[in-house]
């Protein structure tokens, strides 16, 4: 029996329907991840599953409570990390934590306890007496992080939980919440317009787009219903007949000097191709990255793309000089 | 079961009510700056307006001495309905969700709120009967403060609340300074804060015996100085139904929070 489940949930704001029919079952453990552009309905999702908005029709299930029946049941096992920032400014870390344990239940016996740990997950226990007001942006979600999680929930919800960090204290704060799933036993929901972030952190994803899920599967899957690696090579003469005849390749085409292939593992067979397309100026192997999974699916490119430009870490570029 | 989740409603009460107290005591500003006021009025405006007045005039009290119980309604007044502004800038950064979502009742939450934004009020009139005691000749007694501090809380939970209402109804800081301006003023003036009520118009007496907020100007005149309009047992009664009223609208408005 999955922890979550959503059948046609519906929501309306006015004439605007934000969330339109969507039914996901999100199971025990796993890291699932809602994908799409700012404005897909992500938000508003997770606003419903956590009962702070009704839902206009449809209805979730989270660990066994319908959320518009038993909103209290359900917040009991739910932790949230926002996506602006939810602490105050002129308390310290700790006392952050300290207020967050009161108001969710934290047994008094166990509240030190938590919060040094949840301190010491995020490596903020150096800085827990300093007001938030000194602290950064990625240690503030360093410690919300710690703080939706201090009450031990068994479902973690994370709205766009980097929106806004530089790429390194991103992939610090990936690292963190990796930890965090690994170590324990709980289901992370989160939603995120960073391709590199859903690819990396999440087991299943859906994407998300105009309120409905346009697709649902692993990272992986998704890459390879796109059928191979992209191989781009600027060159004058290929020879064509000689690619077409590889095994790897799947498909060849070439226009204004430029060589486009489709090709099953590229990495392993880039030698013996190279051998076929003659004089080479620049070559470019692309691996699939989910942001070529989402503009093949809904034909655009996500709305709002991250920082570091499409793919990011994915993309290997490099280039053969001519000899 | 029940017992349990008591429990834990009333340590969600004591946090946030906590978290109230601790930003307060941060900002000492805050704490001296809302003290400044009603030491202006009483100081210029009670000079000022007592040296035409004939002493006697104001049923045997200085002018200064009258206006002392209604400046006290008066902080508490512009001080506690302000603190709904705070839930509009907590709406405004994703604080007020980190409450929402905790398993507690709507009820406890707002009655929190209402009780931190209380004893932030309750500060400053403790400290302004001190400095009233010393430097404006108003005389208290053991029952005297015990009943000022019982009159004032109930009104504090009554104007607080009515703020966290109007806080939780409106959308910008700039549209709750409209609408509390716009309810703060008449609630002001009209209570007999600055004047006798017994030798006003007929009109002007009517009004002011509709403001629920003459009752505690009332009260505390009653209990400081010994003087009084309508009777405690009125008093006492308007003011208890006043604030169960505030509280009950603004439990209901908190409820319907949109964010």
């Amino acid at each position: 029996m999955p922890l979550i489940e959503i059948k046609n949930l519906t929501k309306k704001f006015d004439d605007f329907t934000a969330v339109d029919n969507v039914s996901l079952e999100i199971n025990e453990g796993e890291i699932f991840g809602l994908l799409g552009p700012n404005g897909a309905g992500k938000t508003t999702t997770l606003s419903i599953l956590a009962t702070l908005l009704p839902p206009t029709s449809g209805n979730a299930v989270v660990s066994g409570y319908d959320v518009a029946k038993h909103p209290t049941q359900v917040r009991r096992s739910i932790g949230f990390v926002f996506q602006d920032p939810s602490s105050d400014d002129l308390l310290t870390g700790r006392e952050n934590l300290y207020l967050h344990a009161l108001m969710y239940g934290v047994k008094d016996s166990e509240i030190d306890k938590k919060i040094d740990e949840g301190l010491a997950l995020v490596d903020l226990t150096d800085k827990q007496n300093i007001r938030m007001r000194k602290y950064s942006g990625g240690m503030r979600r360093r410690l919300e992080l710690a703080r939706g999680f201090l009450h031990s929930p068994k479902i973690l919800f994370l709205d766009e939980p980097t929106l806004g960090l530089d790429p390194q204290t991103r992939e610090n704060l990936w690292a963190y919440i990796k930890k965090l799933s690994t170590e324990n036993k709980i289901t992370i929901i989160l939603t995120t317009h960073y391709m590199e972030e859903a690819d990396m952190l999440c087991d299943r994803i859906a994407i998300i787009d105009h309120g409905k899920v346009v697709a649902l599967d692993t990272p992986l899957n998704f890459k390879k219903g796109l059928g191979g690696d992209l191989v781009t090579v600027k060159t004058k003469n290929p020879e064509l007949t000689e690619l077409e005849k590889m095994d790897c390749v799947k498909h060849v085409q070439y226009k204004d000097g430029l060589l486009n292939l489709t090709v099953n593992d590229a990495g392993a067979h880039l030698q013996k191709i190279l051998e076929h397309v003659g004089e080479a100026e620049d070559v470019e192997l692309h691996s699939p990255t989910l942001n070529d999974v989402f503009i093949k699916l809904t034909g655009k490119q996500i709305r709002e793309r991250s920082d570091e430009g499409e793919g990011g870490w994915m993309t290997r570029s490099m280039h053969a000089e001519k000899r | 079961m029940p017992k349990f989740k008591l429990a834990a409603e009333l340590r969600g009460l004591y946090a946030i009510w906590y978290r109230e107290l601790l930003v307060f005591m941060r900002e000492p500003s805050r704490l001296v700056g809302s003290i400044i006021q009603p030491l202006l009025w009483l100081v210029i405006f009670g000079t000022g307006l007592g040296s035409i007045i004939e002493p006697g005039a104001v049923s045997g009290a200085n002018y200064q001495q009258f206006l002392f119980p209604g400046i006290l309604v008066m902080t508490v007044l512009f001080g506690s309905l302000f603190f709904g502004l705070y839930i509009i800038l907590d709406k405004r950064i994703d604080f007020l969700k980190e409450v929402l979502v905790a398993p507690l009742n709507k009820s406890t939450m707002f009655f929190g709120k209402a009780l931190g934004g209380s004893t932030d009020g309750l500060l400053q009139i403790i400290i302004l009967m001190i400095l009233g005691a010393i430097f404006f000749g108003v005389h208290f007694n053991l029952l005297s403060i015990v009943l000022t501090l019982v009159i004032v809380t109930l009104l504090l939970i009554a104007v607080t609340s009515l703020g966290l209402a109007i806080g939780s109804v409106m959308e910008s800081p700039e549209g709750f300074g409209l609408i509390s301006s716009f309810v703060i003023f008449p609630l002001f003036f009209l209570s007999g804060a600055l004047f006798p009520v017994t030798k006003l118009p007929m009109w002007l007496k009517t009004i002011v015996a509709i403001n629920p907020v003459s009752y505690s100007v009332d009260a505390l005149r009653l209990v400081i100085l010994g003087i009084t309009s309508y009777g405690l047992l009125m008093d006492m009664t308007v003011l208890i139904v006043f604030t169960a009223a505030m509280v009950t609208a603004g439990t209901w408005a908190f409820k319907k929070i949109k964010l």
